[in-house]
């Protein structure tokens, strides 16, 4: 492999394990509540947003922007699951999709609103610069998300499976009323679900945004990566979304390299109209 | 006879409304709630009445826009060309993404229809046949009354008015044959209505076809109103939205939700539009986003389910039921 193939492969790695975060984000709500958040791109527009705004405050870069995005997100997380997703999670399917979508819309133009719909970014030097690795140019803002993200990704794997509140949560999935027998309150464990969830798609939108523009709209194409990371790594699976991401990452860095940046999202969605076709339950998913 | 009362006084007032509210702004505003209703009550025949909740509905819309613009641009035709045209690509573009998303049930056949739609916007915005990033034009001077290029607002109305019909129409027979029961039942349970024999399947992309077909019409109609499309006036996510929304507020799986929901969505977003100027775009989209929080929250029935149940005499159950997103048993 020639080494500028190399750069693209390491480029879509890390890249992908941000989109592994965010996707994990969105695949313990799914998996634990069986609801799709059609929000969930704005979630991660939001965590931009705020590593912009302390950026902005503050002057400095994610290593104050990530924990402040994570409690603003894990704070919205929580104010979502008891204001909406608690009474839509028992209703027909067509009020949870109006309900997650109405909470896209709100979130996506009240941002417009404030902040218009102007390209914003963090200066280019927020962490530290270029710098050569075994040959190939790596961008430190980059390497740096991808390692915290591939970390908080393995983090939450390990909570979800290794502690007594991952194993309760998991109880809630499995049968809320047995749960709830156990003494287990289903409420608390689904609301701290969603801080949770809420709160590494923070992470993982801080983390972006020291290499990505911040623009209203970013979600949309985000949440359709998470879509497709969730759909191909299974529901409820934090590896699988891990895995996927890495993929995603690297297919979308290859697709931009030999065909060209502007077909890398249609490959991608293809891909997932592809993937939904022949395996709906994902790749690493029970039938 | 009962049953016609109260779409005939919906009619006459509808006939009415452009005499009575004769300012170019009302005529312009009320051709507007009519060309949405044809859009959302399009949309209401697999997303109401057959559950099935697509947001990939601008394809078919973008279908009959880019056929009328197409027609004139490429082929210097009359944009009502892009009727027909439309409808045939429609229905096959139908044909081809229902017959493996239809398999997929509740969120997922959402998202891949998203999935659809965003990957024809790309794919359009890259296609300098179809105008690429900039978009393809109408007449600017009409040569003559088929160009459907008229200043004011008026013949608009009733063009819109008398497809509105027909929609509607198509709809109501359509709910009242067998096809509209079997889509009731999959909405209810799709496992249940196949136990009994019925083809689901092949109903639901009949349903997808329909639907299509009649939203490409909605497409024709508002590129010849507006004189030009665009991948974001024709192919954007929202306008798939918009219908979804405004039958949801309406009540999806009633016949009138649909215009209920443009009646009511329409003027807000044109007065907010008008009253804050520029600025009123974001904002209008923010109330749009509560309004349907709420209608989520609060309301999954929509207007009508509420006025019907409100209206309904006491001891005597309203069917609330025949709602999309009025609750009912598992």
């Amino acid at each position: 492999m020639s080494s500028i193939l190399v750069q693209v492969v390491v480029g879509g790695l890390l890249l992908g394990a941000v989109y592994a975060l965010f996707s994990s984000g969105l695949t313990l709500i799914w998996g634990m509540m069986n609801i799709v958040n059609f929000a969930h791109g704005d979630f991660v527009m939001l965590g931009m947003y705020v590593a912009f705004v302390i950026w902005k405050l503050f002057g400095s870069g994610p290593l104050l922007g990530a924990p402040a995005a994570a409690l603003v997100l894990a704070t919205l997380g929580i104010v979502v699951y008891f204001g909406l997703i608690r009474s839509i999670m028992k209703g027909p399917m067509l009020a949870q999709i109006l309900g997650t979508f109405g909470l896209a819309l709100l979130l996506r133009y009240a941002v417009f609103w404030w902040f218009g719909a102007n390209f914003l970014s963090l200066p280019e030097d927020i962490v530290g610069g270029t710098f050569d690795l075994f040959g190939i140019r790596i961008e430190a803002s980059r390497l740096l998300a991808g390692l915290v993200a591939l970390i908080v990704t393995g983090a939450l794997h390990v909570l979800l499976t290794r502690t007594t509140l991952g194993s309760k949560m998991l109880a809630v999935a499995e049968d809320s009323a047995a749960a709830q027998l156990m003494g287990i309150r289903p409420d608390t464990m689904q609301a701290i679900a969603w801080a949770i969830a809420a709160g590494v798609t923070g992470i993982a939108g801080a983390l972006i945004a020291t290499f990505f523009y911040v623009v209203p709209t970013v979600g949309e194409t985000l949440a359709i990566v998470a879509f497709v990371t969730v759909s191909l790594g299974g529901f409820g699976s934090v590896p699988g979304a891990l895995v996927a991401g890495l993929l995603i990452g690297v297919i979308e860095s290859l697709s931009a390299y030999w065909i060209g940046a502007v077909y890398k999202d249609i490959v991608v969605y293809a891909l997932f109209l592809g993937f939904l076709w022949f395996r709906p339950q994902g790749l690493m998913g029970k039938s | 006879m009962r049953r016609l009362l109260w779409p005939s006084v919906a009619l006459a007032l509808a006939i009415a409304y452009p005499l009575l509210f004769s300012t170019p702004f009302q005529q312009r505003l009320g051709a507007l709630v009519l060309l949405y209703a044809i859009a959302a009550s399009a949309w209401n025949i697999v997303g109401g009445y057959a559950g099935q909740v697509s947001v990939g509905h601008v394809v078919f819309f973008g279908c009959g826009a880019y056929a009328a613009m197409g027609a004139y641009s490429h082929f210097a035709l009359s944009p009502l060309v892009g009727i027909p045209a439309g409808i045939a690509a429609s229905v096959a573009i139908a044909a081809v993404i229902g017959v493996p998303t239809l398999r997929l049930s509740g969120h997922y056949f959402s998202m891949a229809t998203i999935a659809v739609a965003e990957l024809v916007r790309l794919i359009v915005s890259d296609t300098d046949y179809l105008g690429g990033g900039v978009g393809l034009s109408g007449p600017t001077v009409p040569r003559n009354v088929f160009d459907l290029s008229f200043i004011s607002a008026l013949p608009y109305y009733y063009l819109f008015l008398t497809v509105l019909v027909l929609t509607l129409g198509i709809t109501w027979w359509m709910a009242d044959s067998r096809m509209g029961f079997y889509l009731r039942a999959i909405r209810d349970s799709e496992r249940a209505a196949r136990s009994l024999g019925a083809p689901a399947s092949r109903i639901k992309l009949y349903a997808f076809m329909l639907s299509a077909g009649l939203t490409s019409v909605s497409g024709t109609l508002y590129a010849a109103m507006f004189g030009f499309v665009d991948p974001e006036s024709g192919l954007g996510i929202l306008i798939s939205v918009k219908m979804l929304i405004m039958a949801a507020l309406g009540g999806a799986g009633l016949l009138f939700g649909p215009l209920v929901g443009a009646a009511i969505l329409v003027p807000l977003e044109e007065i907010s539009n008008n009253l804050l100027g520029g600025n009123g775009a974001g904002l209008t989209f923010i109330v749009y986003g509560a309004i349907i929080v709420l209608i989520a929250r609060f309301q999954p029935g929509g207007i009508l389910t509420l006025l019907m149940r409100l209206s309904a005499k006491p001891g005597k159950t309203p069917d609330i039921s025949s709602a999309a997103g009025a609750p009912h048993a598992p």
